[in-house]
C-alpha cells in the first residue's frame, strides 16, 4: 500500500520528509510517473505539487531571481521577470517537452534526478545558481556547481527538500544563449543542450560560463573553454581555441540518441557559435 | 492499513468520489474505473500526447499523473469537451477537414487544441503547432490537424 500526504506549508512538508526519509517526493510526475504502471508503488507519495510556497517567481532587492522547487515550466513561460532576467532559462524552458510536461515539469525535479541531459540544468551552471534546501533543522544554500556530484548523484539530504532556486544578480550586459540539438524541437531528449553567458568588457571577453547537457556524466561546466576564452578579443582564431579547450576535456559516450563524434563535433561547433556571437556584439 | 486513498475530483463537470491506490496513473482510473475510454495510452512515457487531458485547466498527460493527486481537482477529458450533443469547435474541424486518420492521438488532439484555442485565439499557424507538439500522429503528417485548428480559431474568433 502506498500512504499519500499533500502537506499544506513547507513547514508540515518538512516535518514529513524527516518522518518518512523513504517516501518519494513527487511534483508534477513527469520523471517519477513513467511506466508507474509497471513500477512497485513507493511506501508513500509526499505531493508537493502546487505547494504556493514553493511555486512562487520573485525578485529580491539585490536582483537576485528566486524561482521555487516546485513552479512548473509554464509559468516561467508567462513570466515577465524571467523573460527580462533570466532569457537563458526562458529559452531552456521553452524547449523542455512541451504543453503537457511543462504544465507538470520543475525545475526541482529535473534538479532532483539530476540527469546528464536534464535541459535546465546546463542554464543553473551558466547563471551559478544555488539550490536552497530546507529540513527541519533549518536551510542551507548549496551552489548546483557542488550540487550534483556524479552520474544522477547529488548532495540532498535523505531529511531535506529542494525549496527554491536562487538566481544571484547578473552581471550587467550578460549575454545569454541557448542552444539545444535534438531530433526535433519538441520533446526531445537532447543530444547535445549549450547555457552560455558572457559578458564583453572593452571589446574582451570578460565573465564567462559555459554548461553544458550530454556530454559528461552530469551536467558540465566547460571550465578549459571558459579558461581559454577569458581576457579574449571573439573571432575565428578564439573560436578554433575553444573547439580544442572543449576536446580537451570532454569525452562524451555513444548511447541510444547519438554518438560519442556527433556531441564533440556538435558541442564544439555551439562553443565557437557562441564565440562568434560575441564577436557580433564586440563588433 | 488500509490501501486506497479517498480523493474527490471533478470530472466532465460531476464530482466523482473515489478510493484509489494514490500511485496509480490518472489514465487508468480514467478507463478502468470511471470507464472514460476516449482517453487513450500512447507511449506511457509521456512523449506522444495520446493520454492529454486537462487538469485545472492545463493540458497533462494523465500517464504522469498519480491519482492521488487530482483530489480537489477538476479533470476534462475528451468525453467533456462536447456541450451535450453539439460538438466542440474542435471536434467539428477536425472531422470537416479529414484531421484523423487510424484515431488513436485523436483524443488528446482535440483537448489539447481545445485547450489551445482557448488560451490563444489569435495563435498563428506556427504558434498553434507549437502548443500541439506535444501530440504526435502518426499517420497524418499535421498538415489537416492544424488546418482543422486553425479553422477551429477562427470560428473561435468570430
Amino acid at each position: 500500500m502506498t500512504a499519500y500526504l499533500r502537506p499544506g506549508s513547507v513547514e508540515l512538508a518538512l516535518a514529513a520528509r524527516a518522518q518518512h526519509p523513504d517516501w518519494i517526493v513527487l511534483a508534477g510526475g513527469t520523471d517519477l510517473m513513467v511506466a508507474a504502471d509497471k513500477q512497485d508503488p513507493p511506501p508513500g507519495i509526499l505531493d508537493i505539487f502546487g505547494l504556493p510556497e514553493l511555486t512562487s517567481i520573485e525578485e529580491e532587492a539585490d536582483g537576485a531571481v528566486i524561482i521555487g522547487a516546485a513552479a512548473p515550466y509554464a509559468s516561467m513561460l508567462t513570466s515577465e521577470l524571467v523573460a527580462r532576467e533570466l532569457p537563458l532559462l526562458h529559452a531552456a524552458a521553452r524547449e523542455v517537452g512541451a504543453a503537457q510536461i511543462q504544465a507538470r515539469g520543475t525545475l526541482g525535479g529535473n534538479i532532483g534526478t539530476s540527469s546528464p541531459v536534464g535541459d535546465s540544468l546546463p542554464v543553473l551552471l551558466a547563471l551559478d545558481a544555488e539550490i536552497v534546501l530546507g529540513s527541519t533543522g533549518g536551510r542551507r544554500w548549496v551552489p548546483y556547481r557542488d550540487f550534483c556530484t556524479g552520474y544522477r548523484a547529488t548532495v540532498l539530504g535523505p531529511d531535506e527538500l529542494m525549496l527554491a532556486v536562487r538566481f544571484p544578480p547578473r552581471p550587467a550586459g550578460l549575454i545569454q544563449v541557448w542552444r539545444k540539438v535534438g531530433t526535433r524541437r519538441a520533446q526531445s531528449i537532447s543530444k547535445v543542450a549549450m547555457a552560455a553567458a558572457a559578458t564583453l568588457d572593452d571589446g574582451r571577453i570578460a565573465h564567462v560560463r559555459i554548461g553544458l547537457g550530454a556530454v559528461a556524466d552530469r551536467p558540465f561546466r566547460a571550465r578549459g573553454v571558459e579558461a581559454a576564452l577569458a581576457g579574449q578579443v571573439p573571432g575565428e582564431a578564439v573560436a578554433e581555441a575553444a573547439r580544442r579547450a572543449l576536446a580537451a576535456e570532454i569525452a562524451p559516450i555513444d548511447d541510444v540518441r547519438s554518438t560519442a563524434d556527433y556531441r564533440l563535433g556538435v558541442a564544439q561547433n555551439l562553443v565557437a557559435r557562441f564565440v562568434m556571437r560575441l564577436a557580433e556584439q564586440s563588433a | 492499513m488500509k490501501k486506497t486513498t479517498r480523493v474527490r475530483v471533478e470530472v466532465n463537470g460531476e464530482v466523482r468520489v473515489l478510493d484509489v491506490q494514490p500511485f496509480r496513473r490518472l489514465l487508468d482510473v480514467l478507463r478502468d474505473e470511471l470507464r472514460l475510454t476516449g482517453t487513450k495510452e500512447g507511449c506511457g512515457e509521456g512523449e506522444c500526447g495520446a493520454c492529454t487531458v486537462l487538469i485545472d485547466g492545463e493540458p497533462v498527460c494523465s500517464c504522469l499523473v498519480a491519482a492521488g493527486q487530482v483530489d480537489g481537482r477538476t479533470v476534462t477529458t475528451v468525453e467533456g469537451l462536447a456541450n451535450g450533443e453539439l460538438m466542440h469547435d474542435v471536434q467539428t474541424a477536425l472531422i470537416e477537414h479529414g484531421g484523423t486518420q487510424c484515431g488513436i492521438c485523436t483524443p488528446g488532439i482535440a483537448v489539447c487544441a481545445a485547450w489551445a484555442i482557448e488560451r490563444e485565439p489569435d495563435a498563428s499557424r506556427e504558434r498553434l503547432r507549437e502548443l500541439l507538439a506535444g501530440n504526435i500522429c502518426r499517420c497524418t503528417g499535421y498538415q489537416l490537424i492544424v488546418d482543422a485548428v486553425a479553422d477551429a480559431a477562427r470560428r473561435r474568433r468570430s
